[in-house]
């Protein structure tokens, strides 16, 4: 089985997509799970690093917070940009000790960085562990930290073990 | 525009505040970018479009085409995520890209790439 679907969350995840882009019948199902498969064996030939999901109730919770901090931060960065010019803010680097290693779990970091304005990712340096963000609004470099390193970085562990 | 006298107005009042919200989200990025002074400040204003910007401008097309059609209409979905799972390489290619060139010129407002002595920068 393993063999055959070396990638099991990547066929369903295709599967999935297969099924809402085109229509939801027996023929679409079969075909996509056909194209779904051979896609699985082209990956397993690139032999990526294996995601080894630890905590899955994790992830919606992970989910949700980050959807909330975005919509948040949306605001936050509106409200900035309006505003620039007048008031006193302060952009600049912060670096963040990680102690995350996995490359699936550091890639779902870079997405949850970059999709909330105000963050951005610049540069992670794989021997030390240490990343290099810029901050729209630099007002509290501790606060920015503790943000990334406990509400992020820590779930992220959680769910990748 | 006949086809959306179909729309009722249950479906028509939410899509308009999200295309009305995405679309003034996308504006205030473009805005942002037009306006920031710093590149790595730059870096930050498209978040706003490619975030909610996006999210609440497919929302609204689900909303749309779902009662249009009378069937859920979700592929507008996949949209939304490959946005948000694809940005981050543009994102990192440009930033690290300015940080390279920041470096090579020795500009003062990068931090150095040596990590291991943060506090001594090196004056060559």
């Amino acid at each position: 089985m393993s063999r055959l679907v070396p990638y099991p969350l990547l066929v369903v995840g295709l599967v999935l997509m297969w099924l809402i882009l085109t229509r939801f019948s027996l023929g679409h199902l079969l075909l996509g799970t056909g194209i779904a498969v051979v896609a699985g064996w082209a990956m397993g030939a690139l032999e990526p690093e294996r995601p080894r999901l630890r905590r899955w109730s994790a992830i919606p919770v992970l989910m949700g917070i980050v959807a909330w901090d975005i919509l948040r931060s949306n605001v936050a960065v509106a409200r900035l940009v309006l505003s620039e010019g007048r008031g006193a803010r302060r952009s600049g680097f912060l670096r963040v000790p990680l102690r995350l290693r996995h490359p699936s779990a550091l890639a779902v970091l870079a997405i949850i960085v970059t999709a909330t304005p105000g963050t951005a990712w610049v540069e992670y340096d794989a021997d030390t562990g240490v990343l290099l963000l810029h901050v729209f609004d630099l007002v509290d470099e501790a606060g920015w930290r503790d943000l990334i390193q406990n509400r992020y970085e820590a779930r992220l562990l959680e769910i990748f073990g | 525009m006949s086809h959306l006298d179909a729309v009722p107005l249950w479906a028509a009042i939410p899509a308009a505040l999200l295309i009305l919200l995405g679309s003034g989200l996308t504006l205030l990025g473009a805005l942002g970018l037009a306006r920031l002074r710093s590149f790595y400040d730059r870096l930050h204003a498209p978040a706003l479009a490619t975030s909610w910007g996006t999210l609440s401008l497919v929302l609204a097309s689900v909303i749309l085409f779902s009662t249009l059609e009378q069937r859920p209409v979700v592929h507008d979905l996949l949209i939304g995520f490959f946005v948000m799972v694809t940005t981050p390489v543009t994102m990192m290619l440009l930033g690290r890209a300015a940080l390279h060139r920041d470096r090579a010129e020795r500009s003062a407002a990068v931090p150095p790439a040596s990590l291991a002595e943060p506090e001594e920068p090196s004056r060559r």
